[in-house]
Order: structure tokens, then sequence, then C-alpha cells
């Protein structure tokens, strides 16, 4: 289909504030009357604080108040607290105090007399499911999954589980010991799968959990004003916000006003409301003060999130031929003290969909510990098992004399997979385009020849790497106002993350109105301007997600335009069309309507026109914006009803050359190339700065980012951009280039997909599978650092042992 | 006062750039004699008000000079360029990402040299020229040809760096209007972006470099 707009390049409105500074972000907001908040953070790993006295510190002049765990709400284990008497992780708030400045509340802060029991704790899964191992939380260790016969045990809760000293024994240093696990599927018989195999792969593995690390730290500000609590975030969401906000501050959704126009990254750990937001709107309604948090790059490392890590062990048989006969999957994974995401499940997914391993059994352990809260990390779970299994799959291609490009596309699915034990299926996949278009632009065949090739201590390593993530959603709200202005207005309860997919999406809108883009104008950014419910900015899903909200609501805004148009001019709705700002009858060109003229007589109607009346399956959040959109014009809001079958693969390639000094173990990356599978471009400047923003990130989780926390004491011995190392400009290529099979996903209206997190994950595992080429030795480790390269190439030991962790 | 880069190359297995600017900078808050302050600095924050509760962290009145124009503004002792900029002189496209010299969102020229303005004490640079991303570009809001081919590259993506970016690119063109691609990429590596848009960023330079 020719699209007007859809697949074109254009400005975002948000771009040229970005570049002169103009551009809100939370700590650029000032209010009457503001003042600041610090918080006491919890010093050790885990503790109970026995007493706490703060008299002293709300006796210094400028100090406003102190907000304690008392009066806000409390948490069941293994939620999140806002404030807590029991901290279970190094650097998790305890009190806050407001003050007229900063310093006032940090010195009002050392006078607070707190005394803390320290508590036993843990910081490696595997020591927690040692019998009579430490649990992190009074409750037990591990959340997720059902074992049978045991009571109380199952869903979100947290339960006490530990396995076999057998287990251990079994399992010796080398080995990942496989009790029994809180969560199995299994497909086929991989046991009798193995037995025929021509090629066994058997091997340990460990993933460091790495920092987020968005450049903008998550700060706050709060005030409440006739009885509404506002609060300015920094969230990758927008709508998505308001409920569980409203919740946390519980008041009606009606009293939530959210601002968020700008948001310094999120990269998922800022999907979802975060307690830090409840606790400067509490202090806020204490002292009645606008309160503003800013919070500081090392306390983002306390509670800003973390990519949750894994430790596991893969067993993969294959034919002759290449062909995954069989994958037998065990992960265990490092949350903190609380529910963690489901990253050893997606990973699994994954792992069935992009391999489609004949036979497969998967078993897994979320594993709680005293290190920060671990959250969803651009493709959780997804890129953590990329960057294990795809070198993995070299090895096998190596060992059965197998092309590396083609023991993938071997191993790749259809459009007509079948995948995990609930034989999932999926809306579209052109896996094996993107290998064959990657294939031609890397020139993989040239490239692979100079594999090898030697430049003094320099040697040359070429990888490739998949990746995929569910990338889409359904079933969220559009609303579309066309005012008296002339102009369409898209109401986007997306966040902005970044990615431009707010505004991508709602060109969706102007294409079905055949309304020029100078012309639309996109609300966005404060719940005051009426924004629909609609799912986070995660998971990849808001170019799928919100191309089909808006497509529905422009569907139905063009329905409303002709209708409106026939109850006008005479003649039925059939006979009108829109185009150009208008509503005109398609063979008598008298009869026409401009969009000015529509909205001016939509508000004279009233009713279902100017949004008095609206559908009654709208999510409430969209509800709450009708009352602040009615009026405004011509108003269409709708729920996403478009069928939809299976998960939305967005599915990455990336092609990697490098050239690595065998003497120092440091490389550089001489090329780098992606192409993916995301269905009809939908923004093409937008795709390349996906693919290219998530090679950057793939880059840092191959080789560079991770935490380390001191086992002795369980502090953090990574709380600076310095320390957790994310790429800089000098550790990426300076040219990556980018393609995409551009073929429709025919679930979406207008053929579109997400990419934003198989874009990282390809590109970590090509690195990975460049450097086993050049150095012929598989880590089974991220990330690999020269200090790895240099001692495997000489023949040393590792300073690890190989499922060791805080490494 | 140490310059961001010793040369326009930027030595990337020197640690000369970080431990002594942050020596001087904590050597420059002792200087200006506070306890309180450097509590302060420890901490992460810095005082936004006129009145503190501090006995020792005195403010005086000081002049600087920011895009152009003489600011007179009352600065702690202990208190950093960054938060003068941001909290007392409105410009807050200057951004604060780690408050550590690390990330370079603070970045602003100081007599044509880029520094982090985080780990500059406003104090010592009365006597300089001090630029920021608002003050880049032309006297009535004309972009700086950085800034536009950053709008036609889509350079930003969540933007929180990319005042940072603008004013290192800008800083480079003054002082080479004709770099290469390596020549930015040198001239960017105290710019962290997470969102790794720094193809982009390059891109833009050299782009605006053709047109500047």
């Amino acid at each position: 289909m020719a699209y007007k707009l859809i697949g074109k390049d254009f400005t975002p409105q948000d771009v040229r504030p970005k570049v002169t500074g103009a551009g809100k972000y939370t700590e650029d907001f000032k209010v009457d009357g503001m003042v600041y908040m610090k918080m006491l953070l919890c010093p050790m790993p885990s503790a109970n604080v026995t007493s706490f006295d703060a008299t002293d510190a709300l006796d210094m002049p400028g100090v406003f108040g102190v907000l304690t765990a008392d009066e806000v709400p409390q948490v069941e284990e293994p939620g999140f607290p806002m404030l807590t008497n029991k901290p279970r992780q190094l650097g998790m708030p305890i009190a806050a105090i407001a003050a007229e400045t900063e310093s006032i509340a940090a010195e009002a802060l050392e006078k607070i007399k707190v005394t803390f029991d320290p508590q036993p704790f843990v910081l490696d899964p595997l020591e927690s499911l040692y019998p009579g191992g430490t649990n992190a939380l009074d409750g037990g260790n591990v959340t997720g999954g059902n074992i049978q016969g045991k009571e109380g045990v199952g869903g979100n809760k947290i339960h006490d589980f530990k396995w076999t000293a057998r287990d251990f024994a079994i399992a010796g240093d080398e080995k990942m010991p496989m009790g029994e696990a809180p969560v199995e599927w299994a497909v086929g018989d991989v046991e009798a799968a193995f037995a025929e195999a021509a090629l066994i792969i058997d091997e340990p593995f460990v993933t460091a959990s790495s920092s987020h690390a968005a450049l903008e730290p998550r700060s706050v500000l709060s005030y409440w004003e006739n009885g509404k609590c506002f609060i300015h975030g920094s969230s990758q969401s927008q709508s998505w916000m308001m409920p569980g906000l409203a919740r946390m501050m519980n008041i009606s959704l009606e009293d939530i006003v959210y601002v968020a126009e700008y948001c310094g990254g999120g990269f998922g750990s800022k999907a979802s409301p975060y307690p830090v937001q409840g606790m400067t709107a509490y202090m806020s309604k204490k002292i009645g003060r606008p309160v503003m948090l800013r919070v500081t790059r090392a306390e983002e490392y306390h509670f800003g999130g973390q990519r949750p890590g894994f430790q596991g062990q893969v067993k993969m048989g294959f034919d002759k031929q290449g062909k995954m006969t069989a994958c037998d999957l065990y992960i265990v994974q490092s949350g903190g003290p609380n529910r963690g995401s489901g990253d050893y499940s997606s990973a699994a997914g994954a792992v069935a969909l992009v391999y489609t391993p004949t036979n497969m059994r998967f078993r897994g352990a979320a594993v709680v510990t005293n290190k920060p809260w671990h959250v969803s990390q651009r493709g959780p779970g997804q890129n953590q098992i990329a960057c294990v299994i795809e070198p993995l799959l070299d090895k096998a291609a190596k060992e059965l004399g197998i092309d590396r490009i083609a023991i993938r596309n071997l191993n790749a699915p259809e459009a007509d997979v079948k995948f995990t034990n609930r034989n999932s299926t999926v809306t579209s996949m052109f896996l094996k385009d993107a290998f064959s278009l990657g294939a031609d632009l890397f020139k993989w065949e040239e490239k692979k020849k100079m594999s090898g090739q030697r430049n003094g201590s320099k040697v040359i390593g070429v990888g490739v790497g998949t990746a995929y993530h569910s990338a889409g959603s359904n079933g969220f709200d559009g609303l579309l106002s066309i005012r008296p202005d002339g102009k369409l207005y898209v109401h986007s309860g997306v966040g902005n993350l970044g990615t431009y997919s707010y505004a991508g999406t709602s060109r969706a809108a102007a294409e079905v109105l055949q309304c020029s883009w100078d012309n639309t104008v996109v609300l966005r950014g404060d719940s005051r301007q009426g924004l629909p419910w609609t799912l986070a900015q995660f998971g990849s899903n808001s170019s799928y997600t919100n191309t089909r909200t808006n497509f529905v609501a422009a569907t139905k805004m063009k329905k409303m335009l002709q209708r409106l148009a026939a109850q006008e001019l005479g003649d039925a709705p059939e006979d009108y069309d829109v185009a150009n700002e208008s509503v005109f009858h398609t063979s008598d060109e008298t009869k026409i309507m401009t969009f000015a003229e529509a909205a001016s007589k939509a508000i004279e109607l009233g009713g279902e026109w100017d949004g008095h009346e609206y559908p009654d399956d709208l999510n409430d959040v969209t509800k709450s914006a009708m009352k602040k959109v009615v009026g405004a014009g011509l108003v269409s809001a709708a729920k996403d009803k478009i069928p939809k079958e299976g998960s939305v693969p967005g599915m990455a390639t990336g092609y990697c050359m490098i050239e690595l000094d065998t003497e120092t173990g440091k490389f550089e990356i001489l090329e780098y190339h992606s192409v993916a599978d995301c269905g009809t471009v939908l923004h093409p400047k937008g795709l390349e700065q996906q693919l290219r923003g998530g090679a950057v990130m793939g880059i840092g989780e191959a080789v560079l980012d991770r935490v380390i926390y001191d086992p002795q004491n369980g502090l953090c011995a990574t709380v600076g951009l310095d320390q957790t190392k994310p790429p800089s400009i000098l550790d990426v290529p300076s040219n990556m280039e980018m393609s995409a099979v551009d073929k429709p996903d025919l679930s979406n209206p207008l053929g579109v997909k997400g990419i934003g997190e198989p874009a990282m994950g390809c590109a970590a595992a090509a690195l990975l599978c460049a450097i086993s080429d050049a150095t012929g030795i598989y880590f089974n480790r991220t990330p690999v650092d020269p200090d790895m390269i240099i001692n495997a190439l000489s023949g040393r030991p590792q300073s690890f042992k190989p499922l060791q962790v805080n490494t | 006062m140490q310059k961001k880069f010793n040369s326009d190359r930027y030595d990337p297995l020197s640690t000369e750039r970080d431990s002594l600017s942050r020596r001087h900078f904590i050597k420059g808050v002792i200087a200006a004699g506070t306890v309180a302050g450097a509590a302060g600095l420890m901490t992460g924050c810095s005082d936004n008000s006129n009145n503190s509760a501090s006995s020792a962290s005195v403010e005086r009145l000081v002049t600087i000079n920011v895009n152009g124009r003489s600011r007179p503004v009352d600065v702690m002792p202990n208190e950093t360029l960054a938060h003068t900029l941001r909290n007392k002189l409105s410009l807050t496209g200057t951004k604060i990402g780690c408050d550590r010299g690390a990330c370079g969102a603070c970045t602003v020229m100081i007599d044509g040299v880029t520094q982090n303005s985080c780990s500059i004490l406003t104090h010592t640079v009365r006597k300089g020229n001090v630029v920021t991303v608002e003050g880049v570009g032309g006297v009535n809001g004309q972009l700086h040809p950085v800034q536009t081919a950053m709008i036609e590259e889509l350079a930003p993506q969540c933007g929180f760096c990319t005042p940072g970016q603008v004013v290192s690119g800008v800083a480079l063109l003054q002082r080479n209007p004709n770099p290469t691609r390596e020549e930015v990429r040198q001239a960017l590596a105290g710019n962290l972006c997470r969102c790794g848009a720094y193809n982009n960023y390059i891109n833009a330079i050299v782009n605006a470099a053709g047109s500047a």
C-alpha cells in the first residue's frame, strides 16, 4: 500500500527542545515554595531498624519535616517498600527529610539517631539455595512457580526453597547443581533426543547483573493543589503510570496529575510507578509544600533497578545437519529483595522460538538476594540468553562443519511455528529473510574468509547474532479530537522514552484521515491533556500497540465525519470521503465540511459528537481523560478490538567484525551491521536509532556493563558510571549500518512490529561470537573482559569458578 | 582549573584528566573554607536558596559572564557552576547526570574549552566566559548549525545528554572547522549517551561542519 506518512521520515516535535535545552525534565521544574528532600538509606545489605530519633534533625532551622515508614503504605514481601524499618538491601530508604535546601536536609539526616540490628544477607542465589543457606527475606528466598505438595506456595508470593546437599555434591564446582525446580516445563523427550544426538554441548553459564544507568536519575517533584496530587516524574510511560500512582497515594484516578513530557532514559527501569514517587508525594502532603527529590547517581545504583543476572546450565543436542533436536535449559535468576521480572521464563521462550528445538525442557528458579531491586532491562531474559546460546551455537557449527548463518537458518522458525509447552504462535516471521539480507549486506562469505587473519598480535574475528522480543500488544484505547482550529489532535498515552514512537504511532491516525502532519498535533506528557489508556512504553510494544489504537480511533473518526457530513449536507455517509483536513462529497464538490467546521458542529451537537458520550468498554483512565476532552471538538474514542493471535515477534540479526589484540585482550569493532524483521517500517530514522542504540547497549552487555558486590560486607563496588562502564563513543564503531526486511505483519493494520529490545541482544550476541571466533574460546559468561581473554589465550585459569557471581 | 582535554586529541590512556580535575575541585572547596560545604559535596547536594543553616557557607555576590551577558549572582563558596546555571540563572539546558564529571551531560564551554560544569566551582570562573547550550545559537533564537544538523539527523533519543553533545560539537567546530569522523569521536569522548546515539551525533557534527 502506498502510504503518505507511514514509512517516511519526519521531525518529531520534541527534537528541537532537546537540542536547544528547552525540553523540561523533572529537575528542570521549579514551583513556588518548593523544598528539597533527601533520604536516609540503609548502609548495610540487610538490617532491622531498632531505634529512630529525628528530634535533633527536626530542631534544625530550615527543616520542614521527616517522613518515616509508619507514615506511608507498607507492602508485604516481596514488594518494594516506599520506606521501611526492615531494609533488606543496601541503599533501601528508611526515612526522608525535607528542608529548605539540600544541604540542610543532608545535615539533618546526619542528626537522625538511628540504630540497626544487622541481619544475615545473601548475594549469590546458589548460596541461598544451599541447605541452610540464608534467605534474603523473612518469608523465604524464591518467588514464582509452584512446588506441588507444599502449602502456601505459588503465584508471586515468596517461599522458602532449598536444594539438597547431594544436588551440590553431584554438580561440583564445574557444573550447575540442578535440584528440584520451582518452574518447569517440557516439550517432547529431551533425554531420548540426547541419546540420538550427533553432537551434545553441555555448558554452565553466568550472565552478570547490570545497571540500566539511564542518564537522568529518577528525580521526582510533587505538590498538592485543590486536593489533586501533582507528580512530575522521569518515566518511560505516561498513562500506564496513572492507576499505580493512584493506588500508591490511595486517591482516585481523577485526583492524580502526572507530568512526564521528557524522560532521560529508562531501559525498563522506569516503566511503572516507583516508590520514591509516592514517597515524595507523601512528604509534600505532610508538610504542605512542593517537594523536589533529586536522586543522585549513587542512589540510582541502589534503587534504580538492575538487570537480573543468570546462573545456569544449557545442554543442547544436534543432529549431523545442525538441527537442534534437544535443549535442556536450567536458569537460576538473581533478583533483589523483591518480586523480580520473568527474565528466566522469557529466556526459555526465546530459545524455544529462535532455535525451535524439537524437544525442550526448561527449569528455573527466581531467587531473591540482598542486592538492589532487579527489574526488566531492555530484552529481559531474551538478551541474556542470546549471549549464552549464540556463541555455543557457533561451537556446534564449528564441530559439525556447518556455516554459522546456515545453522541459524536451519533452526530458525517459520510463520507457522509453535513454541514452548503452551504451543505459542506468532503473528508473522521473517527471520530467514533477515539472515539472507544480512549475509548479503555484510558480505558474510567474504568476511568469513578474513576470520582468523593475523596482523602481528592482532587477529580478525567475525560473528553473527540473533535476538527476539515479543514486540506488540493489543486491547488498549485510542483517543482523537478534531478542534475548531481545524487540526487533528492525537491524544497519546505513550511515554517519551526517546524512541519517538509516541509520534510515529500518532501518524497512523493522520494516515487514516489523510491529514497532513503539519495539521496534526500530538498531545502527550501531561495527564491534564486527556490521555487515553495504553500499555507502558516497554517491551518494544509501542509501535505495534499504538498504531492499532490510533488506527481504530481514526477509523471511527472517519465514520463520524462521514455521518456528520451526511446529516448536515445530505446524502449517505458512504458518499463522503475524508482528506485534506475536510470531509467531502465524492461526486458533489459543493458538499464539503472542513475539519474546523466539523469540530464546531460537533460542539454544537454535543452528545456522541463531542465526547459527552463514549463507549462503555473504554478503560477507566480513558474515561477519566474524556472528562478533560469533552466539548473540545469532534471526539473519537475507541478500544482496539482488532483480532490478534499469538506473539508479535520483533526479530533482529547482527553481524560484526572485530580485530582483537591477543597480547592485551582488547579489541576494536571494525564493522557492525544489523538487519531487523520489524514488519513494515514505520519511521526509518527512528528504526535506525533503535538498531544503532540497541547495538551500543548490546556492546555494553557483552563486554562492559556489570555491577559488583563485595561478598564479605555486601557493599556495592560499582556506584559510578566510571565503574559500571556503559559504553562510551570510543567503545563503539563510528559508523554502524542498518537495514530492515520491511515485510508487513498482517495482524497490525499498518503492518508494524516493534524492535527496540532485540536490536540490543543481536549486537551483544554478534560481538561475543566474533570474540569467540577470534580466540577459539567460548567464555560462557558476560561481560567478557580483556582479563578473561588474556587468561584464556595464555592458558591460565580464570580468576573465578564457572558459576561464581560478582566477578 | 583543568582543561577537559589537554589537547584536541584526548588520550584515553591518560588518567590525568579525572584525577587532577577532581583533586583541584576538592582543593577549591577546601580553599573556600567551608566544612559544611564539603559535607554537602560528599552527599551530592548543593544549595538552592539564599540562606543556609551552615554558618560557614556565606554567599558572595559575584558576576560571571554567561552566554555573552554579565550575570550578577549570589553563590556559595562550594557551589558548582552546574548548580548556579540551573538553579540561579534558570539555564536548565545544562543537565546533571552524575555530578561527578563522569557523564558530560553538564558540559559547558569556558573560554571556548569544554568543561564539566558539575566539577567547576562557580567562584573560579569569574574571569571566564561561560557558554551553555542556551548560548550556542544566534541571539534571536537561531539554531547553531550543529543543532540544526542534530534535528535533521534525528540525533537525540532521550535527549538528556544532548545539550552536552551540542556544546562539545560546537566547541570542536570552533577550534577545528572541518573535523574528520575520528576527530569528532575523540571530541565527544567525554559525553556518555546511554541510548547509544553516538553515530547520529557524529553524523550531525560532520554535516554541520560542511554548513557552518
